[in-house]
């Protein structure tokens, strides 16, 4: 009889030590050094499939004296595995913080890849609020995209920092400045603005190739450009599009799209139209300059059509 | 008619929480069609008829976000049936509270379309189920692919909804090539700034639902005949949003007493029939 129950935990001790090693060997996610100390990996202009992991967003890490900065954790735990192997085959500072730039699945799905006792999760002031009111929702209409391995391992992970307007993470002789902003292009935007480098990590405030999404306010995210236009930064870690350009160049064509939306908007609106006729037309000017257009464009014409009918 | 919607809530409540347990697996075959079972509960198991000559259902095939599916619920029955249309009621199959609105059309009213926005969390049959004067109901259905990637049926701007909470707009709509409005047959836009919180959010700290608030009735009136009322649920909108036509009665205000289900009140007026 003991003989047989050590049998048992040897096998269910050989499995653990298995799915240890098969987590620990997660390939590494591919990383460039944008400037020193800050890396990034560039996710792909795509949906969220089963195929990309969720691997569709800029995401990316900083490294101070005493610890490390995680700014996004990628769009499935797998992500966030890779992302967490790649980080330590550049430091063995322990990661203090994972920031959130919002609350969409791409940005934060990886979070249970580092969630341990000795790390902060840090969000806007609004984000436990949207991850309350979408989490389920997302981890019940994900499933679908991501399919079920990918899927069943997320966790709802809400930030225990929040920032309700600016707060600075020191992670040794580097100071961030994370900045929380009124709705835009969702109601929980986030900044992280690395003070030694210049580099600011907008989150989905910037879009560049990829065709903006708007999940907040339409004009708020147009009077946004102004505001952030005024960060002293250099160089921005865009969302999605490239994996650095420049600042604050890199808000044009956002600012260009989002101002054709509202114009065609107002337009519609003042003719009554309804808002099924909106979502196919407005904005169809702008559709060359923009991949995914057809996914988005109708959706933010959408969302637009509700918030302006109020002015 | 609270009672049979509230424990329409509750049955959807219900479906939810097997919707998450059952979708374990993304090529699992196709859960059973909910239409039967809805169509008895809502409909107390009275026959229904194809409704396609009488009534219409616009919907979208592809929500393109799921906070905000435009529908438009039309009725206007064909010259020479003298029958009225008394009610009708609009239900999204797989919504966690199927039964999204319901209308009782004003007898002397003229209206014969309503638009107005809804949540869709899945991908889903909606019905269109009209109760004619002689009790005969006809149905019809639409078809609705979910919206995908980050879209979710949840506010997006909550505090400004707060914020403003019960105000009211009445539009009426000028006589447009985009618009059927004609001296005898008048369109206008009733918006309500409101939340409509499902109360089906949970939050992920406290494990607490984020408690259910939304507009559960509306009463519209030109003058004092009623043009509609509708009994509503979370499937509506945040900020609820109707377009509808009308008859003008001569009546010089259109008058709206709109109530959530925390039990606040909204009520507003306003000066209609101008030069258009």
């Amino acid at each position: 009889m003991n003989r047989l129950v050590y049998l048992v935990h040897a096998v269910l001790l050989a499995a653990f030590a298995f799915a240890a090693s098969a987590k620990e060997a997660e390939p590494r996610l591919l990383l460039k050094e944008i400037a020193p100390g800050v890396f990034a990996h560039e996710g792909l202009i795509e949906l969220t499939t089963q195929a990309n992991e969720g691997a569709i967003a800029n995401i990316g890490f900083i490294v101070g004296d005493d610890a490390v900065a995680v700014i996004d954790t990628g769009g499935s735990v797998r992500e966030g595995r890779r992302l967490a192997a790649a980080i330590a085959g550049v430091t063995n500072k322990p990661i203090r913080y994972v920031v959130n730039t919002h609350v969409h699945p791409d940005h934060l799905f990886g979070n249970a890849a580092f969630d341990s006792p000795g790390v902060t999760f840090v969000g806007h002031a609004n984000l436990p609020r949207a991850l309350a009111a979408r989490g389920a929702f997302y981890l019940s209409s994900f499933r679908r995209l991501l399919g079920e391995e990918l899927i069943d391992e997320v966790r709802i992970i809400p930030p225990t920092l929040t920032v309700d307007d600016e707060t600075v993470l020191d992670l040794g002789n580097r100071e961030l400045v994370l900045k929380a902003w009124p709705p835009a292009h969702t109601d929980c935007d986030l900044t992280v603005l690395d003070k030694k480098t210049g580099t600011l990590f907008s989150g989905d405030l910037v879009f560049m190739r990829h065709v903006p999404i708007v999940d907040g306010s339409v004009l708020g995210f147009l009077r946004l450009a102004d505001a952030l236009a005024a960060i002293p930064a250099k160089h921005v870690v865009p969302g999605h599009g490239p994996l650095v350009a420049n600042w604050p160049q890199a808000l044009e064509a956002e600012r260009t799209y989002l101002s054709h939306l509202v114009k065609d908007l107002r337009g519609m609106i003042k003719a009554g139209e309804g808002l099924g006729t909106a979502a196919q037309k407005a904005g169809q000017s702008e559709r060359a300059k923009w991949q995914l257009f057809d996914d988005y464009n109708p959706r933010n014409a959408t969302a637009g059509f509700a918030e302006l009918e109020w002015e | 008619m609270r009672a049979s919607f509230l424990s329409s809530l509750a049955g959807g409540v219900l479906a939810l929480a097997i919707g998450f347990a059952g979708d374990g697996n993304a090529q699992s075959p196709a859960p059973p069609d909910p239409w039967p079972s809805l169509a008895g509960d809502l409909f107390h198991d009275r026959p229904m008829q194809n409704g396609d000559s009488l009534i219409a259902l616009e919907a979208p095939y592809r929500a393109e976000d799921a906070a905000l599916v435009p529908m438009t619920l039309r009725f206007a029955l064909p010259q020479g049936d003298r029958r009225q249309v008394k009610r009708v009621t609009l239900v999204i199959d797989q919504n966690p509270a199927p039964m999204a609105a319901s209308f009782e059309i004003g007898p002397n009213s003229g209206l014969t379309s309503i638009a107005t926005r809804l949540r869709v969390n899945d991908y889903t049959n909606v019905h269109e189920v009209a109760e004619l004067s002689d009790g005969n109901l006809y149905v019809v259905e639409k078809y609705v692919k979910a919206a995908g990637g980050c879209s979710a049926p949840a506010g997006k701007n909550p505090n400004e909804a707060n914020a403003h909470l019960g105000e009211m707009r009445l539009r009426e709509i000028a006589a447009t090539p985009n618009s059927p409005s004609t001296p005898a047959l008048r369109e206008a836009q009733l918006m309500i700034r409101h939340p409509n919180n499902s109360g089906l959010q949970m939050d992920q700290v406290s494990h607490l639902y984020i408690p259910a608030r939304y507009i559960d009735s509306l009463k519209v009136f030109q003058g004092d005949d009623l043009v509609f009322a509708m009994e509503g649920g979370i499937s509506i909108s945040e900020d609820p949003n109707f377009r509808f036509n009308y008859k003008p009665n001569g009546a010089k205000i259109m008058r709206v007493v709109a109530r959530d289900s925390g039990g606040k009140e909204f009520r507003s007026e306003w000066p209609i029939g101008g030069e258009m």
